[in-house]
């Protein structure tokens, strides 16, 4: 448990080290905040909710998480590290989850910060703050989930654009497959039963449960479960590197 | 403190390492020579526990690489090939991470921090990002993160590449005073690396060991090993020839150079260990025939002649 954290304060120290952190934070608040304010009319509505800000979580962590989380592995193979932590007394397993921790802590405390919005619709009027924290909560999952998926393919190669783009693809096909938008037209096309089943890898039907206030342990055992899967899939595809 | 057995490694269809077994003690400084894309690197990459061998067993105290890698990993230091680090941290920093990986805490860990700054002159840069460093201060970080648990198994893969030739020098100085209490193995292409530093020295040529001696049993393999180059002025060589000819102790006798007035000439012993008798014949002829001899020096025998002539098969016009 030591050589996790050891491994997690490394990254995290790598995080602030470099103007990396800074940026992706101011970024992420003013993007969050645009979303919110501009487009998700946030004032116009005069309703006490924060839907028009946790509605657009998982556009906004689609390109944010990758670009936080494309250099885990894919670094240390471009810069040959990977050879002097793996032959550190530590197992794979530590270094995998000791880096997926670091970013997922720095991707929470960016969620963290956002915190001037509840303070703000508190004061504005009277939301039900369980359906607030329940979204934070689902926030907090859904960065995990595409972080871990971000950590699977930057083992995959060692660039981190290319580990970008495919992690972007993945989470975007994660959205896309339970978006009603898109699984209405597709349910003209292919058999209910096929969108159905596509649809039950998508993370937006979990989202929205968390947005309404529900914390139902189905969608933190699939949220869990995304995460858990990307993650092992990172193992396997590290010890294959170097067999 | 390491054993290794019949180990070997291929990569799809090429096969990078190949039956290769040796062991070392405690105390020995074993340098590991052969061409480049001889296998060095995988050897000592498998020995570490950084890549699975395909066949064959490596023990380092006694644990088991494969089935029981953390233990391991704990008794070696291990600088790899052109000694990668983290770049964001600063040298303390990043000593400090080692340590702390290696379970070394609080006061021990400034202590451990410290002594591998001293040892690896790294004292002006302590503070300083890795990022900003020069190639041999980065090397020598690399370097001292390898020591910073004082392990009882050192493995370095070019430890000297890339440093001048004053840092060349102190890291063989550090590596000879470790190996007095350390077992030591380290790749090099430089052969007067090995007879600086080594007690021991394998040769691997094609994933196979060729050779396996002290750097004075490996010299002695040499075909120029215990002959005499004789400089003489003003005779001609024919004459030389057939002076140095009539010395019975003698095999065969090359003229090497034969620029008037002066006529170089090699005559090899012709069986090992009579090489005293044969520079007392020598200097016998000489005074003989009143030949104007420059210098005879006997020939210690060329590391690097050994290394062309059994490592020479893949740079061979086929």
């Amino acid at each position: 448990m030591k050589s996790i954290w050891t491994i997690t304060k490394r990254e995290l120290g790598g995080y602030f080290n470099s103007p990396v952190a800074y940026v992706f934070l101011v970024i992420f608040l003013l993007m969050t905040a645009a979303f919110t304010f501009l487009i998700g009319q946030f004032m116009d509505r005069n309703q006490a909710t924060l839907q028009p800000f946790f509605m657009w979580h998982p556009w906004i962590y689609l390109f944010l998480v990758p670009a936080v989380g494309m250099r885990l592995w894919s670094e240390e193979r471009r810069q040959g590290t990977m050879e002097l932590l793996l032959t550190l007394p530590i197992s794979l397993w530590h270094c995998i989850i000791g880096k997926f921790l670091a970013s997922w802590i720095f991707l929470t405390l960016a969620l963290v910060m956002t915190f001037p919005i509840w303070i703000t619709v508190n004061y504005l009027g009277d939301p039900d703050n369980s359906v607030i924290v329940a979204s934070y909560i689902g926030s907090f999952f859904l960065a995990g989930a595409y972080l871990s998926i971000t950590s699977m393919t930057s083992a995959f190669t060692r660039n981190q654009v290319i580990s970008f783009i495919l992690s972007v693809v993945i989470c975007l096909f994660l959205v896309l497959c339970g978006w009603p938008p898109v699984t209405d037209v597709v349910e003209t096309l292919a058999p209910r039963s096929v969108v159905e089943f596509v649809a039950a890898f998508s993370v937006m039907p979990g989202i929205e449960q968390f947005n309404n206030g529900q914390i139902d342990s189905r969608a933190v055992i699939y949220f869990l479960s995304v995460i858990g899967f990307p993650l092992f899939a990172t193992n396997v595809i590290i010890r294959g590197l170097r067999a | 403190m390491i054993k290794v057995e019949n180990l070997s490694k291929s990569f799809g269809p090429k096969n990078a390492v190949n039956d290769v077994s040796f062991s070392l003690e405690r105390g020995e400084i074993l340098g590991f020579l052969g061409p480049n894309g001889a296998g060095k690197s995988t050897t000592m990459r498998m020995i570490t526990g950084y890549i699975p061998p395909t066949a064959g067993v490596v023990k380092v105290g006694g644990n088991d690489v494969t089935q029981n890698p953390i233990e391991a990993k704990r008794l070696m230091g291990y600088l790899p090939e052109s000694a990668p680090l983290y770049t964001d941290m600063t040298v303390e920093g990043f000593l400090g991470f080692c340590a702390e990986v290696r379970g070394i805490k609080g006061a021990d860990k400034a202590k451990a921090i410290d002594r591998a700054i001293d040892m690896c002159f790294l004292k002006s840069v302590r503070h300083q990002s890795v990022d900003t460093l020069s190639k041999g201060f980065r090397h020598r970080t690399g370097f001292a993160q390898a020591i910073i648990h004082d392990p009882d198994i050192l493995v370095m893969d070019e430890p000297t590449d890339g440093l001048d030739p004053n840092q060349k020098h102190e890291v063989r100085s550090l590596i000879r005073r470790m190996g007095q209490s350390k077992a030591i193995i380290f790749s090099t292409h430089i052969l007067e690396e090995v007879e600086a530093a080594c007690t021991r020295a394998i040769i691997i040529d094609q994933g196979k060991i060729v050779a396996n001696g002290t750097p004075d049993e490996l010299k002695a393999k040499s075909e120029l090993a215990n002959s005499y180059v004789v400089s003489i002025n003003g005779t001609e060589s024919s004459a030389v020839r057939d002076g140095l000819g009539t010395v019975i102790q003698s095999a065969k006798v090359t003229i090497v150079t034969d620029k008037a007035p002066t006529v170089v000439a090699r005559v090899f012993p012709k069986k090992a260990g009579a090489d005293g008798e044969l520079g007392q014949a020598i200097f016998a002829v000489a005074a003989q025939n009143n030949w104007k001899v420059n210098e005879i020096k006997k020939e210690e025998g060329r590391l690097d002649d050994v290394f062309r002539n059994i490592t020479l098969s893949d740079t061979k016009p086929q």
